[in-house]
């Protein structure tokens, strides 16, 4: 094999002060061997050419930019959504879990394991392994199970074994640690498909490479159909996967990237899951060095989402650092009003879109931004996972009308898209403050 | 052996690796006993009765753990543990003072996780050490290289030994490397996995022993690094292996935590020791 780029093995083992290695010895042969496996595959034409196709082919890639109509009314803006939630399996994972089973293919592992709380990374790796014949074992927490039983009885269909995970507070952050666990005695033929761009390096690595198949796409595509680039770019923030890969194509261009993360009850009342936005300090989680929930004395503490894919404590370290360094801002969103753009969404648009994608969507469609004329938005995900949960949170929050046909939501005058981009400048008229909640 | 101008035993972690280096030196029997104790587990009374049993039971050097959210290298028993002990309000200050009480009667190394030894800072952390009369710190998710040089350099500051695991996949470069960086002694692992009780060692921990005894010795103050076997030794014949095939010391943390939850616990972690104390031949 070529030793072209044997100067690339370690150099993004850190981002800014943020990841590292924080992991038992025994893992230390398996991530160098994924650092120096990865160092070849990814310019590898026929790595390359296999994942393209299988991409494009199975999982139906490039998946469309969509210019909402209707959404950029509301905001008063084009907004324009790429639609990873039309993606095979319905969510951007499966890009990273598609390419980490061909990655553990290369390295001769039999076995895969993975973790999950939604269930989205881990329908998309059981998915993988059944169309690469792997053996494949995915963590779940046992509340995430109760809640998320279709996702469940699809990984039993396609041949998984499902994992319940009894620890903590039996959700994401537990699943994750009892994947590590499994791969501290399975490593030497098993590979770990880490499901976000967390944990120790090189994953948050390797998943943004992976993932930044969606911002390479959108950038091409609104180039094409806006013939512009976005004023700025919004997704939603848990370890940071869907972000990262959009994020990615845009970050040497002049446009705004914009993190949403979970904002739970508030970021005040301490349960929630955001962690750039509320400055928590830096601390060591599954196995990388950034910001995380933590106490004074160093346990980590529990996230809080209505969304299981944004209940997550920790958060990528490439964010933390775009974060420092003033490329991107993280902002929070919580709970009531994630799932009211849920709703606003379906309606608006006929697309019911993930409870983590509907952080996002609130942030477009309600805070202003007078001098964004054009947002891309990742629509990371479908939200027919979330229904159970985004319906009886509603009734919670709105009462017995929360589907009533009126649901309350602000009526607005039609604006003209795209017709005279000239006339949005100065941020006022119908496009300004007082029409967004 | 050396001949080197400082020979081969000058330590660099100070006090703490002269005392640890003590206690492999002057143990009786085959190898030196090394109990683990999840500090505050069942509760902090309890906890430190079972250090005396420890200590009564012929202890050379206790390792003693803190309860954490996330225990990455720790299989179900251990973990358990200090769930229950966080659980019931087991604060890292009591795992302190538990420790400052035991350092009187033998050298203790505190296990932990990263986090823990990172939260109120590094220097913080290891003078607080020194100040409880602590010996040495294990930190399983925190390999030798270049996410564990300042830790290292702390604790030499304060005199606390920096110790460091090798597992069976530690390749022999690698040993030889985490060797040379060992402070008062070299953790061998004895299985790929995480701790926890084994019907047999596994047919990999003669292996780990010859290479963590040989690997890149022979060469200045690494010539002199104790091993000490763990991970899965959980009775007297286990014990007898592994000083057999050239351990200096056997570390047993899940089968006394077990017997730290039964309902005796004295009695039970009693017999335990009693038992791996005549594996040693004593």
């Amino acid at each position: 094999m070529s030793t072209a780029h044997r100067p690339e093995i370690g150099s993004e083992r850190r981002f800014g002060p943020y990841g590292g290695r924080y992991v038992p010895e025994s893992l230390l042969p398996a991530l160098d061997e994924l650092e120096a496996v990865w160092s070849e595959l990814r310019d590898d034409p026929a790595f390359k050419n296999e994942f393209r196709g299988l991409l494009r082919d199975y999982v139906g890639r490039p998946s469309p930019l969509y210019l909402a109509r209707r959404m950029s009314e509301r905001a008063g803006r084009e907004v324009w959504l790429k639609r990873e939630d039309l993606n095979h399996t319905g969510a951007h994972k499966i890009n990273n879990a598609l390419g980490q089973c061909l990655i553990a293919k290369r390295m001769g592992k039999p076995r895969i394991i993975a973790e999950t709380g939604a269930g989205q990374h881990g329908v998309a790796t059981a998915t993988a392994a059944a169309l690469l014949d792997l053996e494949c074992v995915i963590y779940m927490g046992v509340e995430d199970i109760r809640r998320q039983m279709p996702n469940v009885q699809r990984m039993r269909l396609l041949g998984t074994t499902v994992q319940p995970v009894e620890s903590g507070a039996r959700t994401l952050k537990e699943a994750v640690s009892q994947a590590f666990r499994d791969w501290v005695g399975s490593v030497g033929d098993t590979h770990y498909v880490m499901g976000t761009a967390a944990g120790a390096a090189p994953f948050p690595a390797i998943v943004r490479d992976l993932q930044r198949i969606i911002g390479d796409e959108a950038r091409e595509q609104i180039l094409e159909q806006a013939g512009r680039l976005p004023d700025r770019v919004v997704a939603c923030v848990g370890g940071g996967s869907n972000a990262i890969g959009i994020f990615t194509a845009f970050l040497d261009d002049p446009v705004a990237l914009v993190g949403v993360e979970a904002g739970g009850h508030g970021i005040l009342s301490g349960s929630h899951g955001a962690v750039l936005a509320s400055g928590v300090d830096a601390g060591v989680l599954h196995g990388s060095y950034g910001p995380v929930m933590q106490d004074a004395q160093g346990q980590i503490l529990e996230a809080h989402s209505v969304s299981a894919g944004l209940d997550y404590p920790g958060v990528g370290p490439q964010h933390a650092w775009l974060r420092d360094s003033g490329r991107a801002t993280y902002v929070p969103v919580d709970d009531d009003d994630a799932v009211r753009a849920f709703r606003e969404v379906a309606r608006l648009e006929g697309i019911i879109p993930a409870l983590e994608s509907s952080h996002a969507l609130h942030h477009v469609l309600h805070v202003p931004a007078p001098e964004v004329e054009v947002d891309l938005v990742c629509l990371s995900g479908r939200g027919d996972k979330d229904l159970a949960e985004a319906l009886a949170k509603l009734e919670e929050i709105d009462g017995a009308a929360a589907l009533a046909a009126d649901d309350g939501e602000p009526t607005v005058v039609p604006t003209a898209i795209g017709s005279d981009p000239e006339a949005d400048e100065d941020g006022d008229g119908p496009q300004g403050a007082e029409e967004v909640r | 052996m050396s001949t080197g101008p400082t020979g081969t035993s000058t330590p660099r972690a100070g006090a703490g690796e002269e005392r640890i280096a003590a206690a492999f030196r002057d143990h009786e029997g085959a190898a030196a006993l090394m109990p683990y104790i999840m500090g505050g587990y069942p509760d902090p009374s309890v906890s430190r009765d079972i250090a005396k049993a420890y200590v009564d039971g012929g202890a050379d050097l206790v390792e003693l753990g803190v309860p954490y959210s996330d225990p990455l290298a720790d299989g179900p028993v251990v973990h358990a543990a200090g769930t229950d002990a966080l659980n019931a309000g087991v604060t890292v200050d009591d795992v302190f003072e538990l420790g400052e009480q035991l350092a009187a009667d033998v050298p203790v190394v505190l296990m932990t996780y990263a986090n823990i030894v990172l939260r109120p800072g590094i220097e913080a952390f290891a003078a607080r050490m020194r100040d409880a009369g602590f010996s040495g710190l294990i930190v399983p998710d925190l390999p030798i290289g270049e996410d564990s040089a300042d830790v290292v350099a702390a604790c030499d500051a304060a005199g606390i030994a920096f110790v460091p695991l090798v597992a069976p996949s530690t390749t022999e470069a690698r040993v030889a490397e985490v060797r040379s960086a060992a402070r008062g002694f070299l953790y061998a692992v004895s299985v790929t996995g995480t701790t926890g009780e084994r019907a047999s060692l596994s047919d990999q921990f003669e292996e780990v022993i010859r290479r963590a005894k040989t690997a890149g010795a022979g060469d200045g103050a690494a010539a002199d690094v104790p091993v000490g076997l763990g991970f899965g030794i959980a009775n007297g014949e286990h014990a007898a292996q592994a000083a057999a095939a050239g351990a200096d010391g056997v570390i047993v943390g899940s089968r006394l935590v077990r017997a730290a939850g039964e309902d005796d616990p004295v009695a039970a972690v009693s017999a335990v020791m009693a038992d791996l104390a005549s594996g040693l031949g004593r």
